[in-house]
């Protein structure tokens, strides 16, 4: 019997497989195809204060192993969410964060207030990092400072564990990592997707209504890998690691590069099974290696 | 929504760029009605990465069966798969049409544009169970476009075909067949599927006639079960208009529920 749990020090997960905001719905939705006690945690899609329309579609193109997506946050809200789904979500036995969203930075604040309130959620994780804002791909995780800021207003008033969720679209993603340790992060999740478009040659339009979208799925794993490998040397708390994990191969070099646990997103939409069999994978692989706790294996990458 | 990710194809039929494949999915097939769609995985590797909405044609016994038209990447690999190749499949997805015992020997009227007759066979055979009368109206651009034409005529409907260079049929677009016809006979529903102006058209026409009428729109979908929030369009609900997932709450829609695009009129 292989030990899968994964001690975050502020929270413990049965295994270390979470279904990553945005690509998981409220959670619920998968409930027909899986059985959602299996998993280590759930992140639910991004909540603002307020329901939120998000973008006019299209919304998504499909691109080379990878989509881009520009869904905008659309989303029920903390109200609707705390009364409608949340009360539902206590029925299952797994960690449930829940993905906080602002357009300006009271508004994280506003949200992680109302939700204090609220029983079932495990730990916020903070989407300091989406490129579908309104600001044409601004966002807090695009400077160290900015950064700060939210964590240490959201870190003030949060009865809750804190992700910091960073974003790729930055220069030098140790500074940015080590800026959310500084102001009191406990984790780091890592990270959004990359800004990018796609252009049908047909009628010279953008693929996508909102022009800039982000990037997801296989072909952004190497990329991200790296900044986790990187990040995950330089800071003391726990690196989530999401981009692109298809496979339980694909969690595993994230595991070895040093994440404590990893986030599954775009393969959720291809194969609602996805995290069930990438945790089924992980165990054959700790049977097959004689591996009795798969902790043993995070951050062991071999370089010499 | 079931996944089956073991669908056997056990029949292949192909007419130049169009192509149906009936999969055997006992589950899938006893639970699918009219209007519902599956998604399709086209390949097991990362590209093409989503899998493709088909709505679902007919249900024959414990098989599902999709039509579609070579158009993409996906289409055109998903066009070359044999008999007896296996493919992942999930469904039966979202709110399919309307149906109940009301239409009982009363005039209903289907109206497919080329690869949107897909779902329409399938509604139509279903009509027919509840004792409709039914007249399908199926246009395209050529003679190429109407594969499914002999098809329908042999199962009996009442046909009208269209095509703009007039290789077959009517010639001509297939909402100026239907208007014309409109002359000589009122059905109390219309049934649509097909390009977003001629769904358009129709349903300019329904209203002015006061005739209920029911669309299956398409969209480029994610995921097809609600999760990815893709697929939205406007959609209007009492005095307001808002985004809905095609997937979740469509594909099909009523004529007032529905915000034609611009310059559709």
């Amino acid at each position: 019997m292989t030990d899968l749990s994964i001690d975050l020090g502020f929270l413990k997960l049965k295994n270390p497989v979470i279904a990553a905001s945005g690509t998981f719905g409220y959670g619920l939705e998968f409930s027909p195809f899986i059985n959602l006690d299996k998993l280590g945690g759930i992140v639910v899609k991004g909540l603002y204060y307020s329901p939120c329309q998000g973008n006019p579609p299209p919304r998504l193109a499909e691109t080379a192993s990878g989509l881009i997506n520009a869904i905008g946050l659309q989303g029920i809200g903390v109200e609707r969410f705390s009364e409608e789904i949340l009360p539902r979500l206590k029925d299952y036995n797994t960690a449930i964060i829940v993905n906080v969203c602002g357009e300006y930075e009271e508004e994280y604040v506003s949200v992680v207030d109302f939700l204090n309130k609220k029983e079932g959620i495990s730990a916020y994780e903070l989407n300091i990092s989406c490129p579908n804002t309104k600001k044409g791909g601004l966002c807090p995780a695009l400077s160290p400072e900015n950064t700060y800021t939210v964590v240490s207003l959201v870190k003030k008033i949060s009865l809750r564990p804190v992700i910091t969720k960073l974003s790729p679209n930055v220069t030098d993603i140790v500074e940015i990592a080590l800026s959310a340790q500084e102001a009191g992060s406990d984790a780091i999740s890592l990270a959004n997707t990359f800004l990018a478009m796609a252009v049908d040659v047909e009628t010279r339009r953008p693929k996508l209504a909102n022009i800039f979208g982000g990037l997801s799925g296989p072909a952004i794993k190497p990329i991200i890998l790296r900044m986790v490998y990187q990040v995950a040397s330089c800071v003391k708390i726990p690196v989530i690691g999401l981009g692109g994990i298809m496979s339980g191969s694909d969690a595993l070099e994230y595991l070895i590069a040093g994440a404590k646990a990893v986030e599954v997103g775009t393969a959720n939409l291809v194969d609602p099974e996805a995290t069930i069999r990438i945790i089924d994978e992980l165990e054959e692989y700790c049977v097959k290696n004689g591996i009795k706790k798969i902790e043993e294996i995070v951050g062991t990458l071999i370089t010499q | 929504m079931i996944k089956d990710p073991q669908a056997c194809i056990v029949r292949k039929e192909s007419w130049k760029d169009y192509h149906l494949l009936s999969l055997e999915s006992p589950k899938i097939a006893l639970e699918g009605q009219p209007g519902q769609f599956i998604m399709v995985r086209i390949t097991e590797h990362s590209h093409p990465l989503l899998r493709r909405p088909f709505s679902i044609h007919s249900i024959d016994g414990r098989n599902v069966e999709i039509f579609f038209l070579s158009s993409g990447l996906g289409t055109s690999l998903l066009s070359q798969k044999k008999t007896n190749d296996t493919l992942d499949i999930l469904g039966p997805l979202g709110k399919g049409f309307n149906l109940n015992d009301h239409f009982k020997e009363k005039d209903v009227t289907i109206i497919g544009g080329g690869r949107g007759i897909a779902p329409l066979y399938f509604l139509a055979q279903r009509l027919s169970f509840l004792g409709a009368s039914i007249r399908i109206f199926y246009g395209g651009k050529t003679l190429a476009d109407l594969p499914l034409k002999d098809k329908l005529k042999k199962a009996g409907f009442d046909t009208f075909f269209s095509t703009d260079d007039g290789s077959f049929g009517f010639k001509g677009l297939i909402t100026d067949f239907f208007k014309a016809e409109l002359e000589i006979f009122t059905p109390i529903h219309i049934f649509s599927c097909g390009p977003e102006p001629m769904m358009a058209k129709i349903a300019k026409i329904a209203q002015k006639k006061k005739i209920p009428a029911e669309f299956s729109l398409e969209s480029v979908m994610g995921c097809g079960f609600g999760a990815c929030w893709s697929c939205v369009r406007k959609i209007r609900r009492g005095n307001k208009e808002e985004w809905v997932k095609i997937c979740e709450e469509g594909p099909v829609f009523s004529a007032d529920e529905i915000i034609w695009k611009e310059g559709d009129k």
